[in-house]
């Protein structure tokens, strides 16, 4: 270890003061401090003795987000294999999902993080830690054959104008990786949408259809996959969105570690939930028909529920106006699936949303535990 | 001073020409006429014609309203204004409607809201009303160049990148329906970015002027 430290600093000498490359010394700290663990520690003040950091909070998101990560190469694999009706070996999808995969996950880290880095060298201030995990979900919840450059155009977007306009991480009001989406979906809807691209290779072989339940359901014809495919995620969807299993071990590790709130998930699955169950007794389509449960199956309903609605930056930060919060999402998200043909799936706009609407559920919150506390103030 | 001594370009007249096209933007420092910049910016064509209506509307009324300014009674001032600027966009209508039908159809309602253009009425007000007929014609070709400026310039982007083309003319090479018989740009597999031709792309597009001209032009930040 300490020879690599030693190398390290040897590295680092010309971006130290004074040095001639000192101007670039953010770019070279972040790595500094992704690689090595910072000398400096707390000294002043009451503390927790703990070593929590924004980094270390980031890097649990991305822990968590490794099974649906996994499991999405190899499901990119097994649905282009199993269409053509080839085997499906379970090293071959493994290998075909990574070669389609990975180029995605460079793309995005690389094209954010050096927009990042400008930026913090401009400002001359560190670069922060916020990109390591909206440069995971970009990719996951891409559909797979979405051409390199347009990822790299939304990531760009994302980052400048989801992020950067507003100040950098933690001043950002809408979930960047969400503003990544949008705007790919508005910009290339024929490539974000329909029914060829979401398997890999839909586009060039004419054997292969890569119709997602949702867009199979809003079109009218009944979906082929048995509620055990959409459980583990065996269906065509996003890269990372498929598998509710792989989800909610996520998700586990996230309330486990105190990362993400437990209650802006459950908000979130209990207002589909309830959501859906009107539309079940009104029954009137296809989508309204679809069973309560399935709806918290399929589509991107869990992984936004998650990673995507958790965010601490862009949700509600008040105890009570996490549960609004998470309900409307849920509540907003059947909503637009159901009523809206145009956007089969709704959770990426229920969030969007409610990210608008976070700083007002809190504010109102807070307002009513104020008037509560004066009421008891004055009966005592 | 007196009008008449004054030379016709002083430092100060040439100051109401230059001010609106930077430091006094209608549109990017003011925030006025909004409406009409996101709504017909999506080709370059329409935002021509219209920034030429703008201008002419706002250098006539502000030169009319300059020239019988001492007569208009204070309290119906606003009556006699709309009147005025009625009147001169109805003229630009029907010249539209007769020289260029398609342009004025592209432009549809657009070209009547000129009335309600917070830039004319906000210069008629703020400066017509208390300077003379040729501080006012400055005042105005200024206030209108610089509306111009940032229509064209945003229309610019939306159609370049929203349909590849400017005037009409294809700038990016042709898109044909398979890859290998398109031309230019979309030979290397190329999109048009269709968020682009969508309104709120518009207001980014302001949105983003805004923060390239502030962060060049520190004074313009307001201090909280």
């Amino acid at each position: 270890m300490d020879f690599l430290r030693k190398k390290f600093d040897e590295i680092r000498k010309p971006f130290n003061k004074g040095g001639k490359l000192e101007k670039f010394a953010p770019a070279i700290n972040s790595i500094d401090t992704l690689l090595f663990v910072p000398k400096h520690n707390t000294s002043k003040g009451a503390h927790i003795r703990d070593g929590v950091d924004l980094k270390r909070v980031m890097v649990t998101v991305i822990f968590a987000l490794l099974p649906a990560m996994f499991f999405g190469m190899y499901n990119l694999g097994y649905q282009h294999f199993s269409q053509l009706g080839e085997s499906t070996a379970f090293i071959d999808c493994i290998i075909f999902g990574a070669w389609k995969f990975l180029p995605m996950l460079l793309v995005s880290y690389g094209v954010g993080l050096a927009i990042e880095i400008a930026f913090a060298i401009y400002n001359q201030h560190e670069v922060n830690e916020g990109y390591l995990v909206s440069g995971m979900l970009i990719p996951l919840i891409m559909p797979v054959d979405f051409p390199l450059w347009m990822l790299a155009v939304s990531v760009v977007f994302a980052v400048f104008i989801g992020k950067e306009a507003f100040g950098g991480t933690g001043m950002n009001i809408f979930n960047p990786a969400l503003i990544a989406r949008a705007f790919a979906f508005f910009s290339y809807a024929p490539q974000m949408s329909g029914d060829k691209v979401w398997v890999a290779d839909a586009s060039t072989i004419d054997a292969v259809s890569g119709e997602t339940i949702l867009g199979q359901l809003a079109a009218g014809t009944e979906p082929g996959w048995s509620v055990m495919d959409m459980f583990l995620g065996f269906i065509p969807g996003s890269v990372g969105e498929t598998s509710v299993l792989a989800i909610l071990i996520g998700a586990a590790v996230l309330i486990f570690t105190g990362v993400g709130s437990w209650k802006i998930i459950t908000g979130t699955f209990v207002g589909g939930a309830v959501m859906a169950l009107i539309f079940n007794t009104l029954g009137v389509n296809d989508l309204m028909n679809f069973p309560w449960w399935q709806h918290l199956l399929v589509g991107g309903f869990a992984f936004g529920a998650v990673f995507m609605a958790t965010d601490p930056v862009s949700g509600a930060q008040t105890e009570k106006g996490k549960w609004i919060y998470g309900i409307l999402i849920g509540f907003f998200a059947i909503l637009i699936r159901v009523f809206n043909g145009a956007y089969p799936e709704g959770m990426m706009m229920a969030i969007l949303l409610m990210n608008v609407f976070a700083p007002t559920i809190d504010h109102y919150v807070i307002a009513g535990n104020i008037k509560k506390r004066k009421n008891r103030l004055k009966a005592a | 001073m007196a009008e008449g001594k004054e030379a016709l370009f002083s430092k100060q007249n040439k100051a109401l020409l230059s001010d609106p096209l930077n430091d006094n933007n209608p549109i990017s420092v003011q925030v006025l006429g909004i409406c009409s910049a996101l709504a017909i910016t999506v080709q370059l064509k329409p935002a021509v014609v219209m920034s030429l209506a703008v201008l002419f509307v706002v250098i006539a009324s502000n030169v009319i309203v300059s020239l019988i300014r001492n007569l208009i009674p204070g309290r119906i001032r606003i009556i006699v204004q709309l009147l005025i600027v009625a009147s001169l966009v109805i003229l630009v209508d029907q010249v539209l409607k007769a020289y260029a039908y398609d342009v004025s159809k592209e432009l549809s309602v657009f070209v009547g809201l000129i009335i309600t253009n917070c830039i004319v009425m906000g210069r008629l007000e703020a400066f017509a009303l208390a300077n003379g007929p040729w501080k006012s014609f400055l005042d105005g070709v200024g206030n209108g160049a610089g509306y111009a400026l940032i229509l064209v310039l945003v229309a610019v982007f939306r159609e370049l990148l929203g349909s590849g083309k400017l005037f009409g003319i294809e700038i990016l090479g042709h898109k044909a329906k398979t890859i290998a018989d398109s031309t230019g740009l979309y030979a290397l597999g190329y999109e048009n970015n269709g968020f682009m031709l969508l309104s709120p792309m518009a207001l980014i597009t302001v949105g983003i002027i805004i923060w390239v001209q502030r962060s060049k032009n520190r004074k313009l930040i307001e201090q909280h």
